[in-house]
């Protein structure tokens, strides 16, 4: 990292607007190869977009950027590619091809563009795929390898893209997000990964919300704010200086809050014996008024499972459910909303979201029947309802008119948050709610959780991410292979003794 | 490079604040573009052809896209759930032959037949919704399957012949009944001097856009074609609503099976096939016009009009009757560059 060291990549001046609107107001920005910069802003500060432009989205920005010294043109996504920058994308679907097989998945780059054989046959594509993979240090089997991909799991499927991407030998590999699917195991091992590639002197862009991981990984840290380069400092991190520079105001560093004992009110909801994967044992819980209930457990602990029986998506076959002393047995979602449970999906695109609705329509299609008179839908009501959600959690968007995919993915998933928060349900389950999420508005989300709980609800919260867990709950369930590993309240459930339960658990 | 912007759209609350000159002028041209090409084209075939501009003919030119128009807003709420009902022309079809059969065959008024015909439409609508929702079979492949089945049924059951009064039956004798005199103003009687079946059209249009663009059940129609899984997840029953733009469909293809009936006055074997062609067209046209790029009440209805102004125009000027596809065919294509390439590019 010597200053006369030429930069892999150098930004200068760059900046972009959509619509008269300023995304990103001249940043520049040198990254050396051989080092980890770390880009921490809030949502809509301005990451994706400057991402974009570095993997030849977005086209039309001002400024100059350099790779190796040269200036360059990143005027497509393959010219990008061809200069050596290349980027893994939040969303692990867009980089996998379903029907392929793991092996055509990891050539796949090959097979797209490169003028060499045509008629790639089985063995050679095997053959290629055995040295991509060896490249990061995989062993999947000749078996693996032949197999679809949908077959893998998604931090498999992660790891694919990622040798996929090493296989061209990039300059500059940015990960945007990388960890938000993988458990923390998993997410080790991509660490590892990264510090081989920072040895090889490949210079990496890694974004993330997630400090702990910057902490460990990133040699330099970078911060955005309305798209101003507002933080920029060398290891060791100042965290408080980072937070002040993402958030205009100060705000205490995400130190995770003491767990206190809820004030054991009414049980609202409660599960007897319900099986959550076949073969396991049954579980009890009872969700009371009055506290946060976190679940906590690594991908493939049942917590999916768990939300969308709890919400009639994939009704439980075994057990009896009880809401407020009454028998409870959701067959579809809206048997679910109809008795006020309410959930917020994990996967906002898939589950969640209409693409090419505004943010007013996307927020109201639940409750389209109270917002309605004689059938017809009051217009005035519903923009009311989307502006209400806008300003109570920060919604960065022009107005609710505004359709989703203009918003950044952290301000989707506000919308998505946001549509359920604004009602007073008797069970409110969040799945992930945090995906995305910055700072402000996961404090913005957990207020509002906690103050539903204190109103007379349940509130039941599920992620992987054991800190997010014991900032926002005041008892936290362990939960693994469908299964409760522990199920505690205030000092019971510190972080030490919640992280050794899910590794025990493993 | 600055030219005079007198092109300024009825600028609505929510159209973004000063975009570029260049991306106005753009926008404009696929919001207006259509309706523009449509009133071009009318002002043309109005001015160079006195007969044109008989408020007879033109009238003729609504009655005759009337069918095609009333199929096409069946097919326009099934493509809202993102569907498409490929036997709308059929079921038209079996309208027909069905109306046939009530009245000259079993000898019954033109109420009887009326309801006989609603009927077997919304059963058409409902084996489409019991073949997609319960079965899962893909929207278009089972319609399609759908299509043949009636129509083959339906030959069936007229022994592959069309129906007309005064005809010998199985057992020797003749045919009892005919189409009344009422039935038969469904196509060929005026209000006003509006033929009804225009009527009709435009009270079965300005219902259908209420319904689709205005009330709730329209509202979640689209929510499930845009994103079922998210419709589901936020309380929808997908499956119901599903079904019921199916039966809708069903029940307005018979609709236009009934004026069809009214039309021919006889139990024309072949009638209704070559209308689904035209129904999706309209349908897919409609996407196009007013620049939404997605199914719309309006834009089908305004579809049906300029293919309707186009054909008759076209057949004034002295144009071979066998050039129409080729005509219908190209307003088709360069309307589907309009929704999908010209729009892909704003949004881009």
């Amino acid at each position: 990292m010597s200053p006369t060291e030429t930069p892999a990549v150098a930004l200068t001046d760059v900046s972009m607007a959509f619509g008269g609107r300023t995304v990103l107001a001249s940043v520049s920005l040198d990254i050396a190869p051989g080092s980890v910069v770390a880009l921490l802003g809030a949502n809509g500060a301005g990451k994706s977009t400057l991402i974009k432009i570095l993997s030849g989205v977005h086209t039309d920005h001002g400024g100059e950027v350099r790779v190796d010294g040269s200036p360059v043109a990143l005027d497509s996504p393959l010219a990008a590619r061809r200069l050596g920058i290349q980027t893994v994308h939040q969303r692990i679907g867009e980089g996998i091809v379903p029907g392929l097989s793991v092996a055509e998945n990891l050539v796949f780059e090959e097979l797209a563009q490169r003028r060499g054989n045509p008629f790639l046959g089985g063995r050679a594509t095997l053959a290629r795929a055995r040295e991509i993979q060896a490249g990061l240090g995989l062993e999947w089997s000749d078996s693996v390898l032949k197999q679809d991909v949908t077959e893998l799991g998604i931090s498999d499927r992660q790891l694919l893209i990622l040798a996929r991407a090493l296989a061209t030998r990039p300059r500059l590999l940015i990960l945007d997000e990388p960890t938000s699917a993988l458990s923390a195991a998993e997410a080790e091992r991509l660490f590892a990964l990264v510090r081989r590639m920072r040895e090889d002197g490949i210079a990496v862009l890694y974004v993330s919300h997630r400090l702990g991981e910057i902490d460990a990984l990133a040699d330099r840290l970078v911060v955005l704010r309305d798209g101003l380069l507002t933080g920029d400092q060398a290891k060791p991190f100042d965290w408080d200086a980072a937070l002040r520079a993402m958030l205009a105001q100060a705000q205490e560093a995400t130190t995770a809050r003491p767990v206190r004992e809820g004030d054991q009110g009414a049980t609202v909801l409660s599960l007897r014996g319900v099986r959550l994967f076949e073969g396991r044992s049954p579980l009890d819980l009872d969700l009371r008024t009055g506290e946060v209930t976190g679940v906590v457990g690594l991908l493939g602990a049942g917590k999916t499972e768990l939300a969308r029986g709890l919400f009639g998506a994939e009704p439980f076959t075994t057990g009896t459910l009880e809401l407020d002393g009454t028998a409870y047995a959701p067959r579809r979602p809206a048997d679910a909303i109809r008795a006020g449970v309410h959930l917020v999906p994990e996967d906002r695109h898939a589950d969640a979201l209409v693409p090419g609705w505004s943010v007013a329509q996307n927020i109201s299609l639940p409750f389209l029947r109270s917002l309605s008179r004689a059938g017809l839908v009051q217009r005035s009501e519903e923009d009311a309802l989307g502006r209400a959600t806008v300003e109570a959690l920060g919604v960065v968007t022009r107005d609710e008119h505004s359709t989703v995919e203009e918003l950044s993915g952290g301000n989707q998933q506000k919308v998505v948050v946001g549509r359920w928060l604004a009602q007073t349900p008797r069970v409110l389950i969040l799945d992930e709610p945090f995906r995305g999420v910055d700072i402000g508005a996961r404090r913005d989300i957990g207020r509002r959780a906690r103050t539903l709980a204190a109103e007379g609800a349940a509130v039941l919260v599920l992620s992987a991410d054991v800190d997010e867990v014991l900032e926002i709950a005041d008892r936290v369930v362990v939960l693994a292979a469908g299964e409760i590993h522990l199920d505690a309240h205030g000092e019971d459930a510190e972080r030490d003794r919640v992280i050794q339960t899910i590794s025990a658990s493993v | 490079m600055t030219t005079t912007q007198s092109t300024e759209a009825p600028a609505k609350a929510a159209t973004p604040p000063a975009p570029g000159t260049a991306l106005r002028v753009q926008n404009f041209v696929i919001k207006y573009g259509f309706i523009f090409v449509t009133v071009a084209l009318f002002l043309y075939f109005a001015l160079t052809e006195g007969s044109f501009r008989e408020s007879a003919t033109l009238l003729d030119t609504l009655r005759y896209v009337s069918v095609a128009a009333i199929l096409g807003l069946g097919v326009t709420l099934t493509m809202a759930v993102g569907g498409m009902d490929m036997s709308v022309g059929a079921v038209a079809g079996l309208g027909v032959s069905v109306a046939a059969q009530t009245m000259v065959v079993f000898n019954q008024v033109g109420t009887v037949a009326i309801l006989a015909v609603l009927v077997a439409g919304a059963l058409a609508g409902l084996l489409n919704a019991l073949l997609i929702v319960v079965l899962k079979i893909p929207d278009m492949l089972a319609t399609l399957g759908t299509m043949f089945v009636i129509q083959g049924s339906k030959l069936i059951l007229v022994d592959g012949q069309s129906i007309t009064p005064g005809m010998t039956l199985d057992d020797g004798s003749t045919a009892p009944g005919r189409f009344t005199d009422g039935f038969l103003k469904i196509d060929r009687g005026t209000v006003l001097g509006v033929p009804v079946s225009v009527i009709v059209f435009g009270a079965l249009t300005v219902a259908a856009w209420v319904f689709l663009a205005r009330t709730r059940w329209g509202r979640i129609l689209y929510a499930i074609g845009a994103n079922p899984e998210a419709s589901r997840l936020a309380g929808i029953r997908v499956g119901a609503y599903r079904a019921l733009a199916y039966v809708v469909s069903g029940v307005l293809a018979s609709v236009g099976g009934l004026i069809l009936a009214s039309r021919i006055g006889q139990g024309d074997v072949s009638a209704g096939t070559s209308q689904l062609l035209e129904a999706v067209a309209v349908a897919l046209v409609g996407t196009s016009v007013l620049g939404r790029g997605r199914p719309n009440v309006w834009g089908t209805a305004l579809g049906a009009v300029l293919i309707g102004i186009i054909t008759t125009g076209l057949t004034i000027k002295g144009l071979p009757y066998y050039t129409q596809d080729v005509v219908e065919g190209a307003v088709l294509i360069l309307a589907l560059v309009f929704s999908f390439t010209l729009s892909k590019r704003r949004t881009a």
